[in-house]
């Protein structure tokens, strides 16, 4: 499976994403234990496979008690063939009986928003747990909306699963905060762990990667993807170093975002005694002909991550060498690094590129001709990543050669609202036309039409991501000086798949009204600087019946478009909004009408919390209440 | 990106669309509020002189609603001299937005000359207070001054300071040239903004030009006057050696 998206993405890609508990059983469960089978119906006495529907006939006598035993028992070896937690979910709510054999089957816990449930309760229910999978803050906080340390730390959770049971095997942790001690606490609490992932987290430094490194000796994966890694200098730790001198049993090892050097010879030592190794991604730190030998090392590998691909200082490397590398890897499927990239060595992935499934350049600064001869050999590429220095000429390469492209992400060289921007609506357009499978489309630009988003809404029906980030605030159509209405409509009123969309440019409330009419199946949207007035909020709210997730900034609208949620919010993660104009009235009658609702105004300040306006709200679901680790700066209504 | 443009420290600018010529049409929203940078670096008497700024600027302009129902272009006005940057956008990690200015330092050969420098790029630095249980981060990039930043300091950590203004004392630059006014300064401030710098030596904030300042900053922390004298006599020193 392409590696290079974020793991948390293709859970939210692939299903619905309802957390373990459903909406319905919040509501009935208010003020009570929490969702449980009996209150949809289950009936009484358990045991009886469908006790939870009405019968129009007599019931039969219940069976005698014995049996309930035994169908628990054939419930559980039958029900640990579900994986997908959605199905479980379905399952847990049949009747007791099934609830309490998912319970005890259910081997990964998912929790989309770590302050909806306490690690308490859901160890409680979920005691044969071995995988724990939390997400922490929202997406907003990666683009510094959200003042550090508010919140979602992970050890009350590792602590929680200390006290439930020593089993933990796993552990995938997207946006928490996550301590060198905690680190240290995972690895000395449970002999049988061997997987950790870390994407988007902070809090922790190399000391932490040191102790996992020396005590996990079951260790498999150690993937630590986009965090921030603490690196004050007296503290770097050689962290390399301490995994164990036997042979390991690592499949994957990822320190993309570790900024700190780290110890070549001890990670050359430490790939040629990991028999396993079948995905390595270093940091920028590693040298082309460094890591030329490490692919010697490591043939068999099939993700791998290049770090800087340029030769190091005095290092001279035959190019003829790198190749040989590449040709020797005949099980890549999946490159990502190029950090520092030395174009005149860029020809020697060519070997691989035919079995390339993703393909990561996003940070490669290459231009249209650079990327030309390595792009036309990628046919069978599903996922491609690229810096808009490639320009439109460069995506009309890729609509030329990735017939069977699924997912394209084009970031931009220059992350500001004023730069020049070589990508633009021609590039849309040809990727359009060339690639007519694309399911997600991540693209960053200067310059767009609505034409070119009609013709991409027409042109691939299949899409399910939509995200266009036109960067300069409220720009309309480049050519007729429109809003950006009628692209954006174009495509929740063609692509019916269409699960996620963020929209930017000059946008009315036109194209809310738009995506509440046509998106049905939206489950996250992300709006900034657009809409006019509350009503863009209220067709939302009220159309978007799937809606899960909706991170709004910088856009007027207030508190009637707030409330108009009431109905709804039970039935998402969370709402985010800043830079709005809501009023600390509204969201107390927000909370107040809605007890299950955690509403959190975070200020920049303590004192901000005073005042009448409320510059930044977040408010989710939760069975807790508020929380009890709010930092000074967050006042929870 | 111009330098020196003259802007009082309390201007706020007004987010107007379609800046960049090339015959865009820019339309204007009708829109009351402001885009106003994180820092809000109004007192309150400037607030309603600007509020009464922003309001003339917005009778100036067609509303959207006009707008969008002539559906012409509106004759595009002149952009303003430079956009004020919008925390968190465009949404982008701020490791990316690193590449550039990473790859500008690397002299990367492979772009055309035409290359813009890395004014633009965020500079986030972790701040510090004695005292304050929690950390905030700043980017330098955002400020033109000591004195922006100073009052952006403010703002962030007034309420843990008596006198906000000993963190603002503190940075007028020229006061440290004179060694016993600092000393004075020190022993009556609460609190003084100090900073690490590339050499991991920690120095008093207002030292050196702004500029240089951005460059070699790596971590902010504002200690208590006290703890702080001890850094005066090095902070003048090292003024002496590079100036």
């Amino acid at each position: 499976m392409a590696r290079v998206e974020e793991a948390g993405d293709r859970d939210e890609n692939k299903e619905e994403e309802t957390s373990w508990w459903s909406p319905e059983a919040v509501e009935g469960g208010r003020g009570g234990e929490g969702p449980s089978g009996g209150s949809r119906g289950g009936g009484g006495g358990g045991g009886d496979g469908d006790g939870g529907r009405p019968d129009t006939q007599p019931q039969p006598p219940p069976p005698p008690p014995y049996s309930d035993q035994v169908l628990e028992n054939v419930l559980e070896n039958v029900l640990q063939f579900l994986v997908c937690r959605r199905d479980r979910n379905a399952a847990s709510l049949v009747c007791r009986s099934w609830y309490r054999s998912e319970a005890q089957t259910r081997r990964e816990l998912f929790v989309g928003n770590c302050y909806a449930v306490s690690p308490a309760r859901a160890l409680r229910r979920f005691c044969g747990a071995r995988a724990l999978v939390l997400k922490g803050r929202p997406r907003f906080a990666d683009f510094n909306l959200f003042p550090l340390g508010w919140g979602a730390r992970f050890s009350p959770w590792i602590s929680a699963m200390a006290s439930a049971s020593p089993w933990l095997e796993r552990v995938c942790l997207k946006r928490m905060t996550v301590s060198d001690a905690d680190l240290a606490f995972l690895a000395r609490s449970f002999p049988s762990f061997c997987d950790l992932t870390l994407i988007c987290c902070d809090g922790f430094g190399t000391p932490g990667l040191a102790v996992i490194a020396e005590l996990c000796r079951n260790l498999r994966v150690l993937d630590l993807i986009e965090n921030d890694v603490e690196d004050e200098d007296e503290e770097v730790v050689d962290w390399i170093s301490r995994f164990p001198e036997t042979t390991t049993s690592l499949e994957s090892l990822s320190f993309e975002c570790v900024n700190c050097p780290v110890n070549f010879s001890a990670l050359e030592a430490l790939v040629a005694r990991s028999p396993s190794l079948r995905r390595l991604r270093v940091n920028q730190n590693v040298s082309l002909g460094q890591l030329r030998r490490l692919m010697v090392r490591a043939p068999h590998l099939t993700h791998l991550g290049t770090g800087s691909f340029r030769s190091g200082i005095d290092e001279d490397l035959n190019a003829t060498d790198l190749e040989q590398a590449f040709l020797a890897s005949k099980s890549l499927i999946c490159l990502s690094g190029f950090r520092e990239v030395a174009p005149e060595y860029l020809l020697a992935v060519l070997p691989v590129c035919a079995n390339l499934v993703s393909l990561n350049l996003s940070y490669a600064v290459i231009t249209a001709e650079q990327l030309k001869p390595v792009m036309l050999e990628c046919h069978n590429l599903r996922t491609f990543w690229v810096l808009d220095t490639v320009g439109d000429e460069g995506l009309r390469t890729v609509a030329k050669a990735c017939k069977n492209l699924h997912e394209l992400r084009v970031f931009p060289f220059e992350a500001t609202e004023d730069s020049e921007g070589s990508v633009s609506d021609a590039g849309l357009v040809a990727i359009s036309n060339g690639c007519r499978k694309l399911r997600s489309i991540l693209f960053f630009c200067q310059r767009m039409t609505n034409a070119a988003v009609v013709t991409m809404s027409k042109n691939c029906p299949d899409l399910v991501v939509f995200r266009l980030c036109i960067m300069g605030r409220h720009r309309p159509d480049h050519v007729t000086g429109e809003s950006m209405d009628e692209g954006f409509g174009a495509i929740v009123m063609n692509c019916k798949k269409l699960t996620r969309l963020a929209v930017s440019g000059l946008l009315t409330d036109k194209v809310f009204e738009y995506i509440a009419t046509y998106g049905k199946l939206v489950r996250t949207l992300s709006v900034a600087f657009a809409g006019n007035t509350d009503l863009s909020l209220k067709y939302v709210l009220e159309g978007c019946h799937r809606l899960q997730k909706l991170e709004i900034r910088d856009s007027p609208f207030g508190d009637a478009g707030l409330l108009s949620g009431i109905h709804h919010y039970y039935n998402m993660r969370f709402l985010w909004m800043s830079s709005c104009k809501l009023s600390l009235n509204g969201c107390k009658e927000v909370a107040q009408r809605m007890p299950n609702l955690v509403v959190e105004v975070i200020g920049d300040r303590p004192k901000d919390l005073d005042s009448d306006t409320v510059e930044k709200l977040y408010l989710y679901r939760s069975l807790e209440g508020p929380r009890d680790d709010a930092p000074p700066f967050v006042s929870i209504l | 990106m111009e330098s020196g443009l003259g802007l009082e420290a309390t201007e706020l600018r007004l987010g107007l669309p379609g800046a960049g010529g090339e015959g865009e049409g820019a339309k204007k929203r009708g829109y009351e509020e402001t885009i106003d940078l994180k820092l809000q670096l109004q007192t309150p008497a400037d607030v309603k002189e600007l509020e009464e700024a922003a309001d003339n600027m917005v009778k100036k302009t067609p509303s959207v609603k006009n707008v969008a129902q002539c559906g012409s272009i509106v004759e595009p006005e002149k952009p303003p001299a430079s956009k004020a940057q919008v925390v968190g956008w465009p949404p982008v990690r701020s490791f990316r937005k690193s590449i550039l200015s990473f790859h500008s330092d690397k002299g990367g050969s492979n772009m055309e000359d035409g290359e813009k420098s890395c004014n633009s790029m965020a500079s986030f630095m972790k701040v510090s207070m004695d005292g304050a249980p929690y950390l905030r981060k700043v980017d330098l990039k955002m400020y033109k001054s000591y004195q922006e930043l100073s009052m952006a300091l403010q703002k962030m950590f007034g309420s843990f300071t008596n006198n906000g203004n000993c963190v603002s004392q503190g940075m007028s630059g020229k006061d440290f040239i004179n060694e016993s006014k600092v000393m004075n300064l020190l022993n009556r401030s609460e609190y003084v903004p100090t900073y690490e710098d590339k050499d991991g030596d920690w120095m008093l904030v207002g030292d050196v030009p702004w500029e240089m300042f951005v460059n070699s900053c790596k971590r902010l922390r504002i200690m208590k006057g006290s703890d702080a004298i001890g850094l005066a006599p090095r902070a003048l020193e090292k003024c002496k050696n590079t100036s």
